[in-house]
């Protein structure tokens, strides 16, 4: 097969490091190569991060190319937009509906731009739009709302379920368990406009 | 055998205990950090430490090669500068146990100032460089370095990159062998280097660097990959990956060891194909070797590649004009996320206070650089490690020479202190400067994700040691009279100091201290609240730059509860007395004093 890449964005502290861990263990459990990358550093300060994972039989670049990523999993709206040129044509966008205001916007320099969700869609091949965060505080704890956009990412791929709940298992410490099982299960099911 | 998905970082840190490594050091700096937090995984094995800085950390790890046993220092790429004066000694010297030096570059910047490209380093102080491709190539060349290291008699440079630290891919991993540490004995000719024995060393050295050439010809790892083109890559590093992205029908020789370059492999690899272009981030390294050995062929490189940034396979294309760079969507109207202080940093207070005395400090590198972004908007100049002082003090001379006097306070964090600010100071008291020199003390070197400093009360092994004060290092070490100690929660104390000592003709120290908030997380504390009613949108809080803090659709300023740290900071400031403790009778963090936080044992 050739090359797929996923491009994972958001805002430092939201779990995108975690959550493009636990994506690779995945599919390097599920046969392909793998290969990740991320940025740490100054984007660990609330400042946008982004993580890549490539997948496939053989995978030179961690990098994906612009206008080629197969998938984009924004854990923010406006991170969505601010990495849209990624897509490739039939590029799938998974998107918490969240808006975190950066703090050029909190402080009155810039404004929040209300055409986020319309400016994807132009581009997308498909649009999902799922409360990520609102899910995952319902089920005790916002923080798990990594998981839950994780489970929205499974079910658009071609991997089995029960290999996402081993590397789940295996991953998260036995005492948030139980909340991650239940965000990934939230996400999976995630019917969008439902 | 087993594979594992790791990180370059982590992929040196095995591949340093697999190799027998037993002693580690260095300096945290993005993107080298996570090679000594992954080398304590193995602490029964390897006895690590951080330095004070990069030079310290140098000399230990030489120090212990001088006993036979293999060690290995990392650092950033800028830290090798502060590192550089050990470097080239330890190019005389050689090495008895193996002596790996892990120079983590920055093309990009992701979290630097500058993007050298340290294999110049290499060359200039006569050592092999190896640079890895991918993480099983960064475990491998920690193995090839040792061996390397010890049949040369050489310290042995590691490239890594941003990209090659900070990506994942699947690594095999091997057993450890140790040889045995022999009885330490005395090396005069080659360990000091008297000039009349440094003479001799440096004929070794160019004796030496024949013999390296001669094995680069033939290193494993240095890899010719047969193409159906006669078009050829050379390539050192990730920039590889992105070759065989682009071509892939070319011939590739993949340099593991750029530096001494491998001419006669490359000859052989150059009569195969018609050109060539050559792929390696930052300068023309093994380009300009590459010119040098097949004058006649003809060669693509930095007159095409770009020197600047990272490379990847679609700047490699649209360098090329294989590939339409212009985006499908405009980003205009994209708001920037810049990254910024935490809620609860104590640092904020004293850079709010700035903004309000109208002071531009001379910055340091830390986290507190960030003081310079909007905002706070109060560091207009922020150099190198320990900058911050010195810069101040010849600003200040100069300005008086000339007749003219300005308000000058220059701010630098205590690792950054420790590191390279003490010897500043000490030429400020020397030079009778009337600077003001502000040390926000947060106990941690917090920038790099908070690895601990003389000043933490812990090592990196985990002992817990004495706390070196930096009051009384000041104080009573270097006698500095004017030398002062405030909470940095306190708005208006930490106002009126810098008012009165920026006022005195004399030097003067402030330590702003209290721990980096994010050592307070596992407690609960209350966090503040607005009072709308009270709450007239003057929108001064929002100038602490705050993250927990925004603007309402009713024009009120809102606090983000799950962000909040309760520090009360803003209450401080509001001039209208409208915020508050959510819980008043909950627990506050600003009430937590520093002494009940160092009993505490930090985090």
């Amino acid at each position: 097969m050739t090359t797929k890449s996923i491009l994972i964005c958001g805002v430092g502290g939201q779990g995108i490091l975690t959550a493009s861990d636990l994506l690779s263990d995945v599919l390097l459990q599920a046969g392909y190569q793998v290969k990740k990358s991320e940025v740490h550093g100054m984007s660990q300060r609330g400042g946008d991060v982004i993580s890549t994972v490539r997948y496939g039989d053989q995978v030179f670049s961690p990098l994906p190319a612009l206008k080629e990523t197969d998938y984009i999993l924004a854990f923010e709206k406006l991170e969505a937009l601010r990495n849209i040129n990624y897509l490739g044509e039939k590029g799938i966008v998974l998107v918490n509906d969240f808006e975190w205001q950066p703090l050029t916007v909190a402080a009155g320099y810039e404004k929040y731009p209300a055409d986020v969700v319309p400016r994807l869609k132009k581009l997308a091949g498909e649009l999902v739009l799922i409360p990520a965060t609102r899910l995952a505080a319902e089920l005790g704890n916002d923080k798990a709302s990594n998981v839950v956009l994780i489970g929205l990412l499974a079910s658009r791929m071609d991997i089995d379920e029960k290999v996402w709940l081993e590397v789940v298992r295996r991953k998260v410490p036995p005492r948030f368990l139980d909340l991650n099982l239940k965000a990934f299960d939230a996400g999976y099911r995630f019917k969008a406009g439902a | 055998m087993a594979k594992e998905l790791l990180s370059g970082n982590e992929a040196i840190a095995r591949g340093a205990w697999e190799a027998g490594v037993t002693f580690a050091a260095a300096y945290p700096g993005t993107p080298s950090t996570e090679i000594l937090e992954n080398i304590i995984r193995y602490k029964d094995d390897i006895y690590s430490q951080w330095g004070t800085n990069e030079k310290t950390a140098m000399e230990e790890a030489l120090g212990a090669s001088f006993t036979g046993a293999r060690a290995l220092v990392t650092m950033k790429h800028v830290g090798l500068n502060v590192a550089a004066d050990p470097l080239f000694s330890a190019s005389y010297i050689g090495a008895t146990g193996a002596l790996v030096i892990v120079s983590a570059d920055d093309p990009g910047m992701h979290s630097s100032q500058n993007e050298q490209d340290n294999r110049h380093y290499a060359v200039a102080a006569k050592m092999p460089v190896l640079e890895p491709s991918d993480s099983q190539e960064a475990k491998d060349m920690v193995l090839e370095a040792v061996k390397i290291s010890e049949a040369y008699d050489t310290p042995v440079m590691i490239r890594m990159t941003t990209r090659t630290s900070h990506s994942r891919s699947a690594v095999e991993l091997g057993e450890r062998h140790v040889p045995p540490v022999p009885e330490y004995k005395s090396d005069f000719l080659k360990r000091n280097l008297l000039p009349g024995n440094a003479r001799k060393r440096h004929a070794a050295v160019e004796e030496r660097l024949k013999k390296l050439a001669v094995f680069s010809d033939s290193f494993a790892y240095n890899t010719m990959i047969k193409g159906r083109e006669r078009v050829g890559v050379l390539a050192s590093g990730v920039s590889y990956q992105y070759g065989r992205e682009v071509f892939p029908d070319a011939w590739f020789l993949k340099l593991a060891m750029p530096y001494p370059f491998p001419i006669k492999l490359f000859q052989r690899f150059a009569s195969m194909v018609d050109k060539i272009y050559v792929l390696e981030e930052n300068d023309p390294i093994i380009e300009t070797f590459a010119r040098l050995a097949a004058p006649q062929k003809e060669i693509v490189g930095k007159d095409v590649f770009p020197l600047l940034g990272e490379l990847s396979q679609d700047v490699v294309r649209a360098s090329l004009g294989l590939k339409d760079m212009a985006p499908r969507h405009s980003a205009d109207g994209v708001p920037g996320r810049p990254p910024s202080l935490c809620a609860g940093c104590p640092h904020t207070a004293f850079f709010y206070n700035l903004g309000i005395l109208k002071v531009q400090s001379k910055g340091d590198i830390g986290c507190y650089t960030l003081g310079a972004l909007r905002p706070l908007s109060a560091m207009d100049t922020c150099v190198d490690m320990g900058a911050s002082i010195t810069v101040q003090l010849g600003i200040e001379k100069a300005l008086e020479k000339a007749g003219k006097t300005t308000k000058q306070v220059a701010v630098i964090g205590d690792s950054t202190f420790f590191h390279s600010g003490i010897t500043g100071l000490i030429d400020v008291i020397y030079n009778q400067g009337k600077s003001t020199i502000v040390i926000l003390d947060n106990s941690i070197t917090a920038m790099t994700g908070h690895q601990e400093n003389p000043g933490s009360g812990r090592t990196l092994m985990g002992q817990p040691v004495r706390q070196i004060d930096i009051v009384k290092l000041v104080r009573d070490g270097l006698g500095l009279e004017h030398t002062y100690e405030v909470d940095g929660y306190e708005v208006k104390a930490i106002r009126e100091l810098l008012k009165r000592e920026m006022a005195r003709e004399e030097p003067s120290v402030i330590v702003v201290r209290r721990p980096c908030v994010l050592l307070y997380r596992k407690a609960k504390w209350s966090p503040m609240v607005v009072d709308k009613s009270t709450c007239t949108s003057c929108k001064t809080c929002l100038r602490l730059g705050c993250p927990a803090i925004s603007t309402d659709v009713d024009g009120k300023s809102l606090i983000n509860v799950s962000l909040c740290t309760g520090c009360g900071v803003c209450a401080q400031v509001c001039p209208y007395k409208a915020i508050s403790y959510a819980d008043e009778k909950g627990m506050h963090i600003g009430s937590m004093t520093l002494e009940s936080f160092a009993k505490g044992g930090g985090k």
